[in-house]
């Protein structure tokens, strides 16, 4: 008897519609309590911020209804506007340099992984992920005050004429917030490559080997191209950390001087807080949450594995 | 391979779910107090004797800034006074309170809380309305300038007039404190009597190697606010000054005389008069260096005249800024330290009769000078404590005097609206360190923020 190929997989007789529907009841009673969480903490609160977004309030006394006003505002109000610009800058910060040291150590280490030196640069490495956001914060502006560590050893290097207190100055208070973003996020980068790097087919680089790959070779066609997926994750975290930053900055610069180191997640609090503006801040969330949306997506989509 | 949701069902859910969800909820803000809830109907007008704590048990929920020892050093004086009542004091840095202040007050309403800026909880009915008290326990009496600035008009506008929602605990008072041992090094045996002749302190200072001006300026509390408002002040008088932070129509600091002030600050900052890394320096780190001898001057105000006491004994000075001219007349911010009653606290009679104690008591006036270092509220008549002369506490007391004496109070700048501190003067002020804003540019700055700010409110 001849059957259509791929007839018995796409002509499956549908289950009766009763049963079908009790098994869908089943299995919305199990999703319900996690559902109710999911929309109690999470939705609740994105759809209240939108709602909010469309008022002028002050927090406590009446609103008004201005539409998308405040959205307007988001964007022709250089105050706010520069902020998003600053979140961008930072990405560079967080996100490239932990990425790509990160590769670099995780290679680095894989080759020594027997000698006791990978144990402690792991350990190390991996350290800030344990210690607070704000206590990193502390400790670095500490060592970047105009006296703190970092300026004596420049010093002690005859490089005086470059000391200056780096939080506070115009033209280095970004790079220098930005640094301490890129010491915290090295090593989570780092300890994430360097599992899938520990997953990669060793029959791989000795294939490569025979072929008469070098070690750059290798690198870039079997390490990098292996930890695709990683890399993905390690990129999507870190332009997440860049974009939504509140509590380094808050702790080492708290958004000076001038407006040079103000970025969306401090603008949001002081206009809730300190402006007393709810609208104007919900609106920069919404357009912030959009904002990480439009940038995590892409990264996802174009990791995705091309074996699909 | 698992079960998908398709995904036009789990859209059209997701839709659903958010609608039913935002539909639920009213404009936000619309329980938000009404004018009615603090009506003047709850305060004792109409009662003869003065509200008391009376003598069951009772305990007073207070909410008092950290690092400030005075109010709780009072409150502990006053249960051994008054033993029926205790206290449940909750404390937060003065930044966490400026921004818990609405909420708290309508949430969780304190009996007594340290206050930032007020005309905003008055608008929004926050704050109990003092008058009663202050009939009932004559504070109306006091002199007018000790309560002024914690007088609002209906709404909360403007400042400076209209009813008591508000008391000081003290009110305190910002000039020069200089370290007396690096001023004999530049032959400097008395303070400054003129803006010149501080110039020319200044550039000795500089010129023999001393840093001639600790101060602070870095994140989000602009220090150099302090020295601005004092050269303000030697520039024109206070008046225009307290009506543009009052909020009185039509009121600018955008003004010739205050411009001068920015124009001489600017000058300061480049000749190099400050640190270098003022803009990164905070408050703390401020009265570390200043206490450590690493400046000459310090513009700071006589909140601190108790701890320089002791941790600088016998080598600290203290000025008001000098006038302009010679014999000029004198002015400085100077402002009470403000404590409110929540609309709705729950022992509001206690915690008025405590304001009252806390003015009139003889130990408290002691703990109020020794402690806090400032000029205690009350009757002009009232017990000053005795202060030893050779003190920084005595000079801030005696200076507080002159004030008096020229009419020269003026409040903070930088309380002219809830945020106006945070996000207008400092930043603006750490662009003129930076060379990034001119003098005439930062008071239009200030000035734009300033009409933004109370327009949206």
């Amino acid at each position: 008897m001849a059957r259509p190929v791929g007839a018995r997989s796409t002509h499956r007789r549908p289950p009766p519609t009763k049963l079908r529907g009790t098994r869908g009841l089943i299995g919305w009673l199990f999703v319900v309590p996690a559902l109710a969480f999911y929309a109690v903490f999470v939705l609740r609160p994105i759809a209240l911020t939108f709602q909010y977004s469309l008022y002028k309030w002050d927090g406590i006394g009446p609103s008004t209804w201005v539409g998308p006003a405040n959205y307007g505002k988001v964007f022709t109000d250089p105050d706010l506007f520069d902020s998003l610009i600053n979140a961008f800058q930072l990405i560079v910060f967080f996100s490239a340099i932990p990425v790509v040291l990160g590769l670099a150590i995780a290679a680095t280490i894989r080759r020594i992984a027997a000698s006791r030196l990978a144990l402690v640069a792991r350990t190390v490495l991996f350290l800030p992920q344990v210690i607070p956001l704000v206590a990193a914060g502390i400790a670095w502006s500490w060592l970047l005050a105009s006296t703190g560590v970092i300026n004596q050893f420049l010093s002690l290097l005859g490089l005086g004429t470059v000391t200056r207190a780096w939080l506070g100055d115009f033209s280095t208070a970004l790079p220098a917030v930005g640094m301490i973003g890129a010491w915290v996020l090295l090593g989570l980068c780092t300890l994430l490559l360097l599992a899938g790097m520990s997953k990669i087919d060793p029959a791989l680089y000795e294939a490569a080997r025979l072929d008469g790959a070098g070690a750059w070779r290798e690198f870039i066609s079997i390490t990098v191209l292996s930890l695709r997926q990683e890399i993905a994750v390690c990129v999507t975290v870190t332009v997440i950390a860049a974009l939504a930053s509140f509590d380094i900055v808050y702790i080492s610069t708290q958004g000076g001087p001038g407006n040079t180191t103000m970025v969306p997640g401090l603008q949001i609090y002081y206009l809730a807080f300190s402006e007393r503006e709810i609208g104007t801040a919900s609106a920069l969330a919404v357009v912030l949450m959009f904002l990480v949306i439009a940038c995590a997506l892409p990264i996802q989509w174009f990791t995705k594995d091309g074996n699909r | 391979m698992a079960r998908r949701v398709r995904s036009g069902q789990a859209g059209a859910a997701l839709v659903i779910a958010m609608g039913t969800l935002a539909a639920a909820c009213a404009a936000p803000g619309s329980n938000s107090p009404q004018p009615a809830a603090t009506s003047t109907s709850s305060q004792p007008t109409s009662q003869s004797a003065a509200p008391t704590c009376g003598t069951a048990p009772i305990t007073m929920n207070g909410y008092f800034e950290t690092g400030f020892p005075l109010p709780k050093a009072l409150t502990t004086e006053f249960s051994k006074q008054h033993p029926n009542v205790t206290w449940n004091i909750r404390e937060d840095q003065f930044a966490v309170i400026t921004q818990n202040a609405p909420r708290v007050l309508a949430d969780n309403p304190p009996d007594l809380m340290r206050l930032p800026q007020v005309s905003e909880l008055v608008k929004d009915n926050l704050l109990k309305n003092l008058d009663g008290y202050a009939q009932a326990f004559g504070w109306d009496k006091w002199p007018a300038s000790q309560l002024e600035q914690l007088r609002l008009g209906p709404g909360g506008r403007p400042r400076g007039e209209g009813s008591l929602y508000a008391l000081g605990l003290n009110f305190s008072m910002t000039g020069v404190f200089y370290n007396k041992k690096l001023a004999a090094q530049i032959g400097m045996s008395t303070p400054p009597a003129t803006l010149a002749e501080l110039d020319a302190a200044l550039a000795k200072a500089k010129d023999a190697g001393i840093t001639p001006i600790v101060q602070f300026n870095g994140g989000a509390t602009g220090g150099l606010a302090f020295p601005l408002q004092n050269l303000m002040a030697s520039y024109g008088p206070p008046g225009p000054i307290n009506d543009w932070i009052f909020q009185k129509p039509g009121a600018t600091i955008d003004t010739p005389s205050n411009l001068q002030a920015v124009q001489h600050l600017d000058r300061w900052v480049k000749a190099g008069y400050f640190q270098k890394d003022v803009n990164a320096v905070d408050y703390a780190t401020m009265m570390s260096r200043f206490i450590d001898g690493q400046g000459l001057f310090m513009f700071n105000g006589d909140w601190e005249s108790g701890n320089l006491d002791k941790q600088m004994a016998g080598n600290v000075g203290f000025s008001l800024m000098p006038p302009a001219q010679q014999g000029g007349k004198q002015a400085a911010m100077s402002a009470p330290l403000t404590f409110g009653i929540a609309a709705n606290a729950k022992n509001a009679d206690c915690a008025a009769f405590f304001l009252n104690w806390v003015a009139t008591d003889q130990k408290a006036r002691d703990v109020g000078v020794e402690v806090g270092g400032s000029h205690p509220m009350g009757p002009a008549d009232a017990y000053m404590p005795k202060v030893s002369s050779d003190t920084v506490t005595a000079s801030t007391l005696a200076a507080g005097a002159d004030i008096a004496k020229d009419n020269g109070a003026m409040d903070f700048i930088a309380n002219a609206t809830g945020a106006i501190y945070a996000k207008s003067w400092t930043p603006n002020l750490q662009k003129l360190v930076g060379g990034q804003q001119t003098p005439q540019e930062l008071l239009k700055a200030v000035q734009a923020d300033y009409a933004g700010q109370i327009e949206g409110n």
